[in-house]
């Protein structure tokens, strides 16, 4: 009985009203639910515009100032739509692979620190239960374009397999570089070894916070994983899941309304999950970058979102310049080309670690 | 005990809705894994009998057929068809109306050329250069426009001439715009040929040796690609193309890659030549009347017909009946953008032809696809399709 109490305290409680000790996890899971949906509809707005801009036209300007209920508009739009099913499809497992990605996506927001102790779950194992998540994700691609039980999503979903699975070897392997700089598989404490050691400190301006992040040090790696972050997410020019010239649409080519709609939400949250992940491992999370006056005033969910804004603006470019790889010349880069180099920088890592006496075994994080 | 594996091919069916089958063209394919094994496209789902059409019109009704052949550079058809037609008569066409015939092929040829390069690259992935592109093709239309009253189907080359003669601000704005356009295509340029990914995507694919290219009857950038500088503006030169400068960019390998640099450069020559024709439209040798003075073929002039009786019963008869045409048969050929797009043409003396053959070059490109895709990549069949430059409305007639 007191289990049970204890359980409903923690889920539903409420300080305020007397009842619980903290806020309740419900109420702060669905906060940041409602949050995320709405970040997206409106970085899903400016990616539009972002691609109008460079391709000189003026982007969704109709529904709402400057279009900015554009998203909203298509919400409704695909809901209201009949979702087609396919004859020969599965029926249960072509509804359930949108739900699948979509869920999915969502979930590894849980353990992403927007702020000191702002996480809903600020587990000791947050970056394992990240990639393990974002490994989850590819289950959605290969049942949607298996149960479509038609040929180009059965393509496209073969080749979702192979592509996610590759580029997740090298993505370890850069998680693995920063945490043997770190020594803590914990999001919070990868931000927060940042703040402490590195470039700024070593040059006496330990001010210029941004100098101490990540990115520097390391990176090859940073590179690295903002490739395989694209190839990750099926973005060009890595997009062969869906690639438009050769598959049509891909595994999503048979689904429409809402279930369609699941998949693009399910692929942009992931999107920017990979972005806030660049954010925590390369980009120093919610820090400011410059550790002086007007700076820190500003909230650290403001920075976390402002550096997570930088980086998918990265990704919104990337797809308007970029053509399309081929298949094999992805799992060439992929396997030839990223592992080894990977590969290669977490043993000089570990190398320069162990002889300068900090990282993992306890000297600075 | 093994069991012996029966191993079937994947066959596909590529188009005709598929996003980068350019138009309805629908290719069965056999895949092997991602690697092609057979390429077999089917054509004719945009078949209109043309060539059946135009023996029932008169001459000068034939000429709209032309423009919705390739649809992408309407005038360099007519071309074509006014030459064969000029060839039986034995008329010649006066020098303002072949200069302002050179303008326009060349500007056909950019519009045909910044449409594929664009949409090639948008084949293998590149979103971007197609709006870049566009944005210039539409000034082009506009161009047209402003020449015959219509953005695509203009039925403004004529046998004889052209119908109207230009404006001197539409001579102006051509010449302006012949000063900004490199900078767009040296934009484009920028994107695309430099671009790692995009040469990837593109060199060494879809190969064509000379030999190759001959016997399956290439012409136009399909054989400059493999390397033999064969242009018929320059081999045999008709209009005033042999007074023009310009070069002839040649291929080395064959491939996407070449095909692609090949297009960029003769959009660059296309824009020298109209330079070149804006001055001689604007010097003094380039005055005069734009169309052929013989009254038995080209109407009589609006202003003619407001005064005397004789003009209007002429331009009558002359759109109704047409004009008889003496009996023999001719070829007559134009280095379309696409390549060789000739017209043989039978008559039998009277107003309508007895038989048009139309030689559309991209339905030579594209019976060698099987030739060209096999053993490449899925992915290579739309890179390879898009370096075709296929336009359904001139395989399919």
């Amino acid at each position: 009985m007191d289990f049970i109490l204890a359980a409903l305290d923690y889920l539903l409680g409420i300080p305020v009203l007397g009842w619980g000790m903290q806020v309740g996890f419900v109420y702060k899971a669905l906060l940041l639910l409602v949050s995320l949906l709405v970040f997206t509809a409106f970085i899903l707005l400016a990616e539009r515009k972002i691609w109008a801009a460079v391709q000189m036209r003026r982007g969704p300007n109709v529904v709402g100032p400057f279009g900015l209920l554009q998203s909203f508009a298509d919400l409704i739009k695909f809901a209201l739509k009949e979702p087609i099913i396919p004859g020969g499809a599965d029926k249960i497992l072509f509804l359930l692979a949108p739900l699948l990605t979509a869920t999915l996506a969502l979930t590894g927001w849980v353990v992403v620190p927007l702020e000191p102790g702002l996480a809903i779950a600020d587990i000791n194992l947050g970056i394992l239960y990240l990639l393990a998540i974002s490994s989850l994700g590819v289950y959605g691609v290969i049942i949607g374009g298996w149960a479509s039980n038609s040929k180009y999503p059965f393509l496209g979903s073969l080749r979702a397999a192979a592509q996610m699975v590759s580029y997740e070897v090298s993505i370890g392997l850069v998680i693995i570089t920063v945490l043997l700089c770190v020594g803590s598989l914990n999001l919070s404490d990868i931000v927060t070894a940042q703040q402490e050691m590195g470039l700024a400190n070593m040059i006496g301006l330990p001010q210029l916070t941004f100098l101490n992040w990540f990115w520097l040090p390391l990176f090859p790696m940073f590179v690295i994983f903002y490739i395989s972050a694209l190839a990750e997410t099926n973005r060009p020019p890595f997009d062969f899941a869906e690639g438009e010239s050769e598959l049509v649409a891909g595994f999503m080519t048979e689904y429409s309304a809402t279930p369609y709609m699941l998949f693009m939400l399910g692929e942009y949250i992931s999107i920017l999950l990979m972005c806030a992940m660049i954010t925590i491992l390369f980009l120093g999370g919610w820090t400011s970058p410059i550790d002086l006056l007007p700076f820190i005033w500003i909230p650290g969910v403001v920075w976390f979102v402002v550096k997570l804004s930088l980086v998918f603006f990265m990704f919104a470019m990337a797809k308007t310049i970029v053509p399309r790889y081929r298949y094999d010349q992805l799992m060439r880069i992929g396997w030839k080309l990223f592992l080894p180099l990977s590969f290669g920088m977490v043993i000089i890592v570990a190398f320069v670690l162990q002889l300068t006496g900090c990282g993992w075994h306890g000297g600075m994080a | 005990m093994t069991v012996e594996a029966k191993v079937r091919n994947f066959t596909i069916n590529f188009g005709p809705v598929h996003p980068s089958a350019h138009g309805v063209l629908r290719l069965i394919l056999e895949l092997d894994g991602e690697i092609v094994e057979r390429v077999d496209p089917h054509i004719g789902l945009l078949h209109r009998g043309t060539e059946k059409l135009i023996e029932s019109k008169t001459y000068l009704q034939a000429v709209p057929y032309f423009d919705r052949l390739d649809y992408v550079a309407p005038m360099n058809q007519e071309h074509a068809f006014a030459l064969a037609v000029e060839k039986l008569l034995g008329l010649e066409v006066p020098r303002r109306g072949q200069l302002i015939r050179v303008l326009y092929s060349e500007i056909g040829r950019l519009l045909a050329h910044l449409m594929n390069v664009t949409t090639q690259a948008m084949d293998v992935g590149a979103l971007t250069p197609p709006l870049w592109g566009f944005e210039q093709r539409e000034k082009l239309m506009v161009f047209y426009e402003r020449a015959s009253g219509a953005r695509m189907h203009a039925t403004y080359f004529r046998p004889g001439g052209v119908h109207q003669d230009l404006p001197q601000t539409l001579i102006d704005d051509i010449g302006t715009f012949c000063e900004t356009f490199p900078k767009a295509l040296a934009d484009i340029d920028t994107l695309l040929t430099e671009s790692r990914i995009f040469k990837q995507r593109n060199v060494d694919i879809g190969v064509v040796k000379l030999e190759d290219a001959w016997n399956w009857g290439f012409s136009g950038v399909m054989v400059r690609g493999s390397g033999a500088a064969w242009d018929l503006r320059k081999s045999q030169p008709y209009e005033c193309y042999d007074e023009m400068e310009f070069d002839v960019p040649i291929g080395k390998s064959g491939d996407c890659f070449d095909r692609y640099l090949i297009r960029m450069e003769e959009m660059r020559q296309s824009t020298r030549i109209m330079k070149q024709c804006v001055d001689k439209l604007n010097s003094p040798d380039g005055k005069g009347p734009v169309s052929s003075l013989d009254g038995r073929v080209v109407p009589p002039q609006r202003s003619e017909m407001k005064q005397s009786m004789e003009a209007l019963i002429h331009h009558f008869k002359l759109y109704t009946e047409g004009y008889k045409v003496p009996a023999g048969e001719v070829y007559a050929c134009v280095e379309a953008p696409k390549g060789e797009f000739g017209v043989y043409l039978v008559s039998d003396g009277s107003n309508k032809p007895y038989r048009c053959k139309i030689r559309a070059p991209g339905f030579a490109h594209l019976s060698a696809m099987d030739f060209l895709c096999r053993g490449h990549m899925l992915a290579d069949v739309s890179a390879i399709l898009g370096s075709l430059d296929i336009v359904f409305g001139e395989i399919d007639r």
